[in-house]
């Protein structure tokens, strides 16, 4: 597994802005995450912690360097390729949850699922299951102004593994939640890795959540500052 | 990937329900304005169609002066009945001519009295004006030679001194006359004009100049030129014998006037198809707002959804995708206020036609262009703001608050 890395970073950069104003996000990122994974991404604001994560999930390019998602030179890719290999590869959850309103947690999960075009039977048995994954199968028909906070995560982490991702990109899923939810969100997010073994990326602020994971990285000034392997990680 | 779309599409505007329908007010006016505009103008045009071929076909009418209506030029002499006569016996390939004299009289039964007018004329007239009897019978040749006193009344001068009591066989008076009823004539309803054709008393023309007038006068001639007969001929001949018959000098304007029904007709649905144009011209225009007003929402409602395309595009939908789920929402908004505004129009357009006493004329053109036009709209006006979705960078749309 280790001669396959699900993604690489090679000497990869990020700049905003041109001349005087020019900032450098990234300053030359060397990482790679194996399938199966569960690495924390920590750091304090305007690290480039955000921005490394934008461009794992190909939602942003590097400005130089190379970044291979299973192989595949993403810098190379148009538009519409890098949402294709997001469609098909990537989960997102995000802080705030992101999920759309008035709109069943049912219907919110099919969402990625419509854009693979599958016929709505198929649809609804994996929205279904994915809903009945995270714990709240009997709220599919409530919207997310009807669901704590807690259960509009686990929705969104529906949304996310329902098509099945290679990988799951976290970021401070727990930001917007209390301990006792964060410690929910946790340890689903541990049991998709664990049963699913989708590697999952996640940023957080709080060690406590960190400690979940099996790999903490660190970023400070656009570098990586840390990369510790925790709990008898093989690698 | 078309499905998709309508699904998305659907699934997003069942979730802005109210603005929806709001949205679609805008086309759901414009469409049935110009719908029932379109409607009730063609029920117009065909009733006036209609209202021409009851005058009585080919039908000329030689009134002195020399215009019709305003600025009717007074003092010239009026006809004789040896004028009808002349044309009677010299104009080839006419059908019947009737001269007619008349003028507001009140015509009197019992206590009740209406102010009607009154056409003293020959039996010609009923066959030259179209207007067969309903009840009774129409007078004869010979007592319009004789001017005997006998009368036959439209529906309205019945109703009017009769109410429910059979006219026939009564007398009525007008001025020094009293004049048996012999016969009702049948309805006739409006005129063109707007005038009521079943408002009138009909003498001989000698009873009428004898009695009533008390002079040989003639103001009208009513002609009727056979089928098949150039009605420009007939009328250049009539022009021809009066000019004689008046000693007009050939420098001299003619001062009577020769008017061809058929040519009114033209002129007067001419009128009606400029007026219903001007009116669908306005409708269009609300239409275009309708549009403008779609495209409007879809803009607000990108940049309110902005977060939510975000969350689509990491998901993965392509570009085109978000274009195609935007264009399908404002054209189905579009299309389907555009169907509501054809309901909308053919019941009003039904309705509206049985208040103006116009025939309900179905328009299967203007439904089918209205419907088409609306759809149109939907993808001109859609196409800006959902090219502005679509473009959005998923980072930057995520972050949106």
């Amino acid at each position: 597994m280790a001669d396959h890395p699900l993604l690489a970073l090679q000497g990869v950069t990020k700049t905003y802005g041109t001349g005087d104003a020019q900032m450098h996000a990234l300053a030359g990122i060397n990482l790679s995450i194996n399938p199966g994974e569960f690495v924390a991404v920590m750091g304090p604001s305007g690290s480039g912690k955000s921005t490394c994560m934008n461009i794992l999930g190909c939602l942003d390019t590097p400005s130089s360097g190379e970044y291979r998602f299973q192989g595949v030179n993403v810098g190379g890719l148009t538009r519409n390729q890098r949402a294709l290999l997001r469609r098909h590869y990537i989960g997102f959850v995000f802080q705030g949850f992101n999920l759309l309103n008035r709109t069943t947690a049912l219907e919110n999960v099919e969402l990625p699922l419509i854009y693979r075009g599958m016929d709505t039977a198929t649809r609804h048995r994996l929205a279904k299951a994915a809903l009945d994954a995270v714990g709240l199968a009997s709220r599919e028909s409530h919207t997310p102004g009807e669901l704590s906070g807690g259960q509009q995560q686990r929705v969104a982490i529906a949304r996310a593994i329902v098509t099945e991702p290679a990988l799951l990109l976290a970021d401070e899923p727990t930001g917007n939640l209390d301990s006792k939810r964060s410690v929910e969100i946790m340890e689903l997010l541990t049991a998709i890795n664990r049963d699913q073994g989708i590697t999952v990326v996640m940023v957080t602020h709080e060690p406590d959540m960190a400690d979940y994971a099996k790999r903490i990285i660190s970023f400070k000034d656009g570098l990586i500052e840390s990369d510790q392997k925790l709990k008898g990680y093989l690698c | 990937m078309l499905g998709n779309a309508f699904l998305l599409a659907f699934r997003a505007l069942r979730r802005n329900a109210m603005r929806s329908v709001l949205t679609m007010l805008g086309i759901i006016i414009g469409v049935a304005a110009v719908i029932v505009v379109v409607t009730l103008g063609s029920g117009a045009t065909r009733q006036v169609s209609q209202q021409v071929a009851s005058l009585g076909s080919n039908l000329l009418m030689v009134s002195v002066g020399k215009r019709m209506g305003p600025g009717q030029v007074s003092g010239a002499e009026a006809f004789k009945l040896a004028d009808a006569e002349a044309l009677a016996n010299d104009v080839y390939g006419l059908a019947a001519v009737a001269p007619v004299a008349s003028g507001s009289t009140t015509a009197i039964y019992a206590n009740e009295n209406w102010s009607t007018n009154v056409s003293g004329t020959t039996d010609a007239f009923f066959s030259v004006s179209n207007q067969p009897v309903a009840e009774g019978r129409l007078f004869t040749a010979s007592e319009a030679r004789l001017g005997t006193a006998v009368c036959v009344i439209g529906q309205t001068v019945a109703a009017k001194l009769f109410g429910q009591q059979n006219p026939l066989n009564n007398r009525i008076r007008l001025q020094k006359l009293s004049c048996e009823v012999i016969g009702v004539l049948k309805a006739k309803g409006q005129s063109t004009m707007g005038t009521d054709q079943d408002d009138l008393v009909v003498v001989p023309l000698r009873t009428y100049q004898r009695r009533i007038a008390g002079n040989q006068d003639v103001n009208l001639i009513k002609v009727s030129v056979q089928d098949g007969q150039d009605t420009e001929k007939v009328k250049h001949e009539i022009e021809g014998i009066l000019r004689t018959r008046r000693h007009l000098a050939s420098t001299e304007e003619n001062n009577f006037n020769v008017m061809d029904m058929k040519e009114i007709a033209a002129m007067l649905s001419s009128t009606t198809q400029t007026m219903t144009g001007m009116l669908s011209a306005v409708g269009a225009v609300s239409l275009l707002v309708g549009g403008i007003g779609i495209m409007n929402i879809m803009l607000v409602s990108v940049t309110e959804r902005t977060r939510e395309i975000g969350i689509r595009l990491a998901i993965g939908a392509l570009e085109n995708e978000v274009l195609l789920q935007f264009l399908v929402e404002a054209v189905v908004l579009s299309s389907f206020g555009g169907l509501i505004g054809i309901l909308l129009a053919l019941g009003t357009a039904w309705g509206l036609s049985g208040l103006m006493q116009v025939p309900f004329v179905f328009q299967g053109g203007i439904v089918l262009t209205a419907f088409l036009f609306s759809a149109a709209v939907g993808v001109v006006f859609g196409y800006f703001p959902a090219r502005k979705a679509a473009r959005l960078d998923p980072i930057e749309a995520l972050r949106h608050e």
